[in-house]
């Protein structure tokens, strides 16, 4: 369906996040992040810059790790998301999760939603990740506390829980 | 199971919801609340003419819009200069909103409350605010001479000036040493701006109660104990009327301990006012252009030296910038004067700064607060000493260290804290030969000509520091056992990802023996704990940790002598452990703290299990003896302070290998090894982590990081595509190594690690860099296009 | 922060977002993956009074490559494009590039597309097109035009692309047999846009001397800058190349300017540094057989 006329005009959004389906009615200017944040409630994706450099917003869209403050929400409207919300599976914490904690890969935590989304996403798809390849993969997000040490070393630990787990 | 936890690096309490989404970070409150934005000043000095919101009134969702002259009373003023200082002469404060000058870009000028936040951003832009330009002041040195005023009533754009004087033992002069010395050196350094830039922004939510006539306001702080203070007194309001809370803080590194801004002071007003919640929420632009930077000074230093290079007279001037105004005083430029002298036994010194406004974004503290730019002089001139005598740069420092047997050691002036700038312990010549042995000193030479043979050019640099850490005046802690057996610490301190809940419940737990996972930690609540300073200064865990250890001891020492009464037993004979109260070598003869605490509370209404069972403990009443003893408090809890006489002298040593590319002049650090002295470690993890992020930013502030301003006072990379903060692909990997010199000074025997990491790193990468290319590095950031600027240079002044 | 309102169109086929794109005009913007579209929106640096999404245009996905060359069409993303293998075989220099735009996760969203019709001088994909002579689609209601890249970058952030036109494709040709490719640049951090870099490729004769070599430099001039070194180089085998002379003969082409992150004689010499680099790591792949960057 096309919508052509009214700048404030709201447009009704479906989205499915963390797999519960939502509607929402939101302007078109509205970003995805304000999106999850305020109309959704989930608070737990952070905007750090809402510009696209530093990487606190990512959530996974279709899997795949995105700004959601580069994102408007009507444009993916009827897509799937996941948020740092929707990363501990059946209230388990998730391999990341943990290796985060376990490695301190995050102090004042606001950058590490972001971290543990794109980190998640990539070792779903690389699970035998070299460094360089893990540097490479979170070569996008900043945090201003760590100096980044421990979130390199969660990386690969998780990569060991992944790999344990999975037998 | 042990309870001892002190020492351990146990995992973070914080971490459970930080990865889950469940922090509360102050955007993440006030679902409801109306947003505030603000119009800020596009120009860096003018005059503001006029302010027409006609345009923007007709803006859907649109709630108020407030000028200066909407402000009432005490709003209206200057905000408050925090900290007053004799030498600070002319100390200047902007207002909530510009009343009639703007002196920076982004000052704000018209606050806008409506619906959301981009409601509110549409406001603004239709708000015109029409200016009469003033010629900018740029540059520390351009306006130092006063061509143009930041200020019209401030002489020389002068806000202080201050000379400290050290004479030698001999009683001779700074000056008179060094024209005595058999060698002098006389040069400059530079050091540009930087920000802590935190990535989460400002932030403050206000909420009004209208039927309990009080006001919650949650703000981004790392003070709110402060803010409180502050907001009730702007507003008129009676202090226990006003509660203000630190949420989970993303970060401040110092920017966040400046209260109050003006947006602390106009939320909670427009809350009050609309009788709406309101909320507003910096965002990165904002937090560029509108809050504080730090860093940016220029020094030039006179030093005389004698054959083994020891240092006799010292003499350095320092022109600081302090931008537009003086919130915070001048606190920066004083702790470069004073924590400048590092490690060493400075003959004689003496120290002259002069605080120079400029219209630029103001000047207060980032992590490390003037040290890296004190520590970049000092270290520097070890290094000149070193290559005029043709000396190790290692041998000059070792021939100036204070040795172990000097402590307490008298530096002769006077810290941050208004005391003695006494150094009460350290180990320097032990952390130089830990350093020396894991960065591999004395084979570098070697490892350098073989990198050489294959083309490759690589250098070392090392760098000392010295850092005055847990400055008073005090902290306190409150603990409480409930009758469950769980144990309630409170601080008033506030936290910024620091990990206070996890070691404060380190102490605790250790303290009065019960398992951690019992204890439970708040901070920053003034709904809690009133009476505070602030986390900065790397103070929380030796000022918060000594004062909930103090208080632990009180609680502890109560629930000995109520388990005491009640196993008929003499209190020295008991000991708690794992939460439960027992006879020393007799486990049987015990009782669980619950029931003490139960015990310590003569209402005894038997509304749970424990106060059952505290029945049976409970010893026949006696009619001669009131319930509550004269003297005794019900309840087992208890409230703490500490309060040090001075602060404690944390120290470190880092050093680093770097290579630069012979043709793209591109710097890599191929190593950097961090051996540090905080004392006693209350968690070893922790403290790495915050060495880590220290050398992160150190890293930053040596080769990426700078607030490039063009004449006209426009800061050109406010954004965080031109602001090159490092991303986890610039930071080197850190090697680091602990000493533990405990603190004499406090219980703990702490000292202070929260700034550590980021001091030295600029000395020591421009050291490497020296020594790798052979050019002197006298100013930082270096970025590859100045070195290859320096490279040409070089080159040019050798032809001719 | 926060975007200035726009009327939001999302049409559900080609005809009709090129429909809404003639009717918005001079006032229409598409949003494609808005990496960098919006960022400027939330600064509030541009303000289209229409946004066409074509977010929705499934079938401007594809990536069609052969022999000749390879058509990437406008929804077709960074990271997609990058990993397509089809794409690599036909024109390596592809993947060779886009691992050096920003960071992965922009490139999940970002398209090369957009990033052409962006035309950002610092950018690596306008950089490659011009390097490729390749072209780029634009589509209107008044027909379907190929615009070569030499006349597709226009100025700084400005294409050729008219007000009413939808970029719906563009076409990075293959080089000959015994051609190799490479792309080098010096950023400042990791993933920004380059302080300087260069793109090259080079064609070797049967005998395995360089029978054509090109050059393109980003960051140095108002748009890339394409420079043909076929002959400074001389028909000489890569060995033998006077690389110094070549070097000089790119930077004598440019116009560098300084700013906050470099002076303009820094990027010259960087320049001139990294045109060998290319040339050389380009030539080493032609010997090699044009599989993988050398």
């Amino acid at each position: 369906m096309s919508e052509t006329t009214g700048a404030h005009r709201a447009h009704a959004v479906t989205l499915t996040v963390n797999g519960v389906l939502h509607q929402v009615t939101v302007p078109a200017r509205r970003l995805l992040s304000d999106c999850l944040r305020h109309d959704l409630g989930l608070t737990g994706t952070h905007v750090g810059c809402e510009h696209g450099v530093c990487g606190a917003c990512t959530v996974l869209l279709d899997g795949e790790p995105i700004r959601s403050c580069l994102t408007f929400a009507v444009t993916v409207d009827g897509h799937e998301i996941t948020t740092v919300e929707g990363l501990a599976e059946g209230g388990a914490l998730s391999p990341v999760q943990r290796a985060f904690t376990e490695c301190h890969g995050l102090q004042c935590g606001f950058c590490t939603p972001g971290f543990l989304c794109t980190v998640t996403a990539f070792l779903r798809d690389n699970r035998t990740p070299t460094d360089e390849e893990v540097l490479e993969a979170v070569s996008g997000n900043l945090c201003r506390c760590t100096g980044y040490q421990n979130i390199i070393k969660a990386v690969h630990r998780a990569a060991e829980i992944q790999a344990e787990e999975s037998g | 199971m042990t309870t001892k936890l002190f020492g351990e690096p146990v995992r973070r309490r914080e971490d459970a919801r930080l990865i889950t989404g469940q922090g509360r970070f102050l955007d993440d409150l006030g679902a409801n609340a109306l947003a505030a934005a603000f119009v800020r000043s596009p120009h860096a000095h003018a005059r503001i003419r006029d302010v027409d919101v006609s345009a923007a009134l007709d803006v859907e969702g649109l709630v108020a819009i407030y000028t200066w002259e909407d402000l009432p009373g005490l709003i209206a003023e200057p905000l408050p200069l925090l900290i007053p200082h004799p030498a600070l002469t002319h100390g200047r404060t902007g207002h909530a909103l510009a009343r009639d000058v703007v002196r920076h870009v982004g000052e704000p000028v018209v606050m806008v409350v409506a619906a959301d936040r981009y409601v509110a951003e549409d406001a603004c832009a239709l708000i015109e605010v029409d200016y009469e330009l003033l010629k900018p002041v740029v540059g520390v040195e351009e306006a130092a001479e006063a061509v143009n005023l930041v200020h019209a009533d401030v002489p020389g754009n002068i806000g202080a000036h201050l000379v400290q004087e050290v004479h030698s033992a001999a009683g001779t002069s700074a000056r008179e040493a060094i024209e005595a010395a058999p060698h002098t050196l006389a040069f400059r350094l530079d050091i540009e701006r930087s920000a802590s830039m935190p990535l989460e922004g400002r932030g403050v939510y206000a909420r009004w109660d209208a039927d309990d006539e009080s006001l919650r306001v949650y703000s981004s702080t790392q003070t709110s104990t402060s803010v409180r203070m502050a907001v009730a007194a702007k507003l008129g309001l009676a202090l226990p009327k006003v509660e203000v809370i630190a949420p989970d803080v993303g970060g401040g590194f110092g920017v966040k301990i400046v209260h109050p801004w003006p947006e602390e002071i106009l939320v909670p007003w427009a809350a009050r006012l609309l009788g709406r919640e309101v909320k507003w929420t910096e965002d990165r632009r904002e937090h560029f252009i509108s809050s504080a930077h730090e860093r940016a000074q220029v020094h030039h230093v006179r030093v005389g030296f004698d054959d083994d290079g020891r240092v006799l007279g010292l003499d350095v001037n320092i022109l600081h910038d302090h931008g537009a105004y003086t919130p915070y005083g001048i606190i920066v430029p004083i702790i470069t004067s004073t924590q400048l002298v590092g490690p060493y036994k400075i003959g004689a010194y003496r120290v002259e700064f002069t605080s120079i406004y400029t219209n630029t974004v103001q000047v207060t503290p980032y992590r490390g607060a003037g040290r890296p730019q004190g520590v970049f002089c000092m270290e520097r001139t070890m290094d000149r000493i070193a290559a005029h005598l043709g000396r190790d740069r290692t041998e000059v420092r070792a021939a100036n260290f204070i040795q172990p047997g000097e402590f307490p050691y008298d530096q002769g002036m006077t810290f941050q804290d208004g005391r003695p700038l006494i150094y009460d312990s350290g180990d320097y010549p032990e952390s130089l030969r830990m350093l020396k042995e894991l960065i591999g000193w004395d084979s570098f030479p070697a490892t350098k000509a073989e990198a050489a043979a294959e083309g490759r050019t690589i250098g070392i640099g090392v760098g000392c520091y010295v850092e005055g850490t847990g400055v008073g005046p005090y902290e306190g802690g409150h603990v409480q056992i409930t009758s469950d057996g769980r144990v309630h610490v409170s601080t008033g301190l506030t936290s910024q990802g620091q990990g206070h809940e996890t070691v404060f419940a380190q102490i605790a737990a250790t303290e009065l023996g019960v398992p951690i996972e019992r204890v439970s930690v708040v901070t920053g609540d003034t709904r809690r704990f009133g009476y505070a300073v602030g986390t900065f200064a790397s103070r929380a865990a030796v000022m918060s940790g000594n004062a909930i250890a103090l208080a632990c001891r009180k609680v502890r020492d109560k629930a000995l002598k109520v388990a005491a009464d009640a196993l008929e037993a003499d209190p020295r004979d008991l000991e708690i452990t794992d939460g439960v109260v027992h006879v020393a070598g007799a486990p049987s003869a015990s009782i669980p703290l619950a029931t003490v605490a139960v015990l310590s509370n003569p209402l005894r209404y038997a509304f749970d299990q424990e106060a059952q069972r505290a029945t049976q403990f409970a010893g026949p009443s006696s009619d001669d003896r009131p319930p509550v003893e004269d003297g005794e408090e019900p309840g087992m809890e208890g409230r703490d302070y500490y309060s040090p006489i001075r602060s404690t002298f944390a120290s470190g040593m880092h050093a680093a290998i770097v290579e630069t590319d012979p043709l793209t002049a591109e710097i890599k650090i191929l190593r950097y090894v961090v051996v540090h002295d905080c004392g006693k470690l209350i968690n070893p993890m922790i403290v790495e982590g915050q060495i880590h992020g220290g050398v992160g930013q150190g890293v930053g502030g040596a080769l990426y990081e700078k607030m490039a301003y063009d004449e006209h006072g426009q800061l050109l990379n406010a954004s965080f595509m031109d602001f090159l903060m490092p991303y986890a692909t610039e930071v080197p990997r850190i090697e680091t190594a602990h000493l533990e010199t405990p603190s004499p000074l406090n219980p703990l025997g702490v000292k202070g690690a929260g700034e550590a990491g980021v001091i030295p790193v600029s000395a020591v990468v421009a050291a490497a860099i020296e020594d790798a290319e052979g050019i002197t590095i006298d100013r930082m950031p270096i970025s590859p296009s100045d070195l290859y600027s320096l490279r040409t240079d070089t080159r040019l002044r050798k032809i001719q | 922060m926060k975007p200035p309102p726009f009327d939001y169109h999302r049409p559900a086929g080609l005809g009709e977002a090129l429909r809404s794109l003639a009717e918005a005009g001079a006032h229409g913007k598409v949003l494609a993956g808005g990496q960098s579209l919006i960022p400027l929106l939330n600064m509030r640096l541009a303000a289209p009074g229409h946004l066409v999404d074509i977010n929705g245009l499934t079938e401007l996905g594809t990536i069609a490559a052969d022999a000749s060359g390879v058509r990437v069409g406008a929804l077709a993303r960074h990271a997609v494009v990058e990993r397509s293998g089809s794409a690599r075989a036909a024109q390596p220099l592809l993947a060779q590039a886009l691992r050096l735009v920003a960071h992965p996760v922009i490139r999940n969203r970002g398209t090369v597309v957009g990033s052409l019709v962006h035309a950002d001088p610092s950018a690596e994909m306008p950089a490659v097109l011009a390097l490729l002579g390749g072209s780029v689609r634009l589509a209107s209601l008044g027909g379907e035009r190929d615009v070569a890249a030499a006349d597709f970058f226009v100025g700084p952030l400005e294409s050729a692309c008219l007000p009413g036109e939808l970029a719906v494709s563009a076409f990075f040709p293959a080089l000959p047999e015994r051609s190799g490719t490479a792309f080098c640049e010096v950023a400042r951090r990791h993933g920004d846009y380059a302080v300087a870099g260069v793109a090259a490729a080079v064609t070797l004769d049967e005998d395995f001397r360089i029978s054509a070599a090109r050059v393109v430099c980003v960051s140095v001039g108002p748009v890339p800058v394409v420079v043909d070194v076929t002959g400074v180089c001389g028909r000489r085998p890569p060995a033998s190349v006077d690389w110094d002379a070549v070097a000089r003969a790119v930077q004598d082409r440019i116009e560098p300017e300084g700013d906050i992150h470099a002076t303009a004689d820094y990027r010259r010499h960087l320049t001139g540094v990294l045109v060998t680099k290319a040339l050389r790591g380009a030539a080493h792949e032609a010997a090699e057989g044009g599989e993988g960057p050398a």
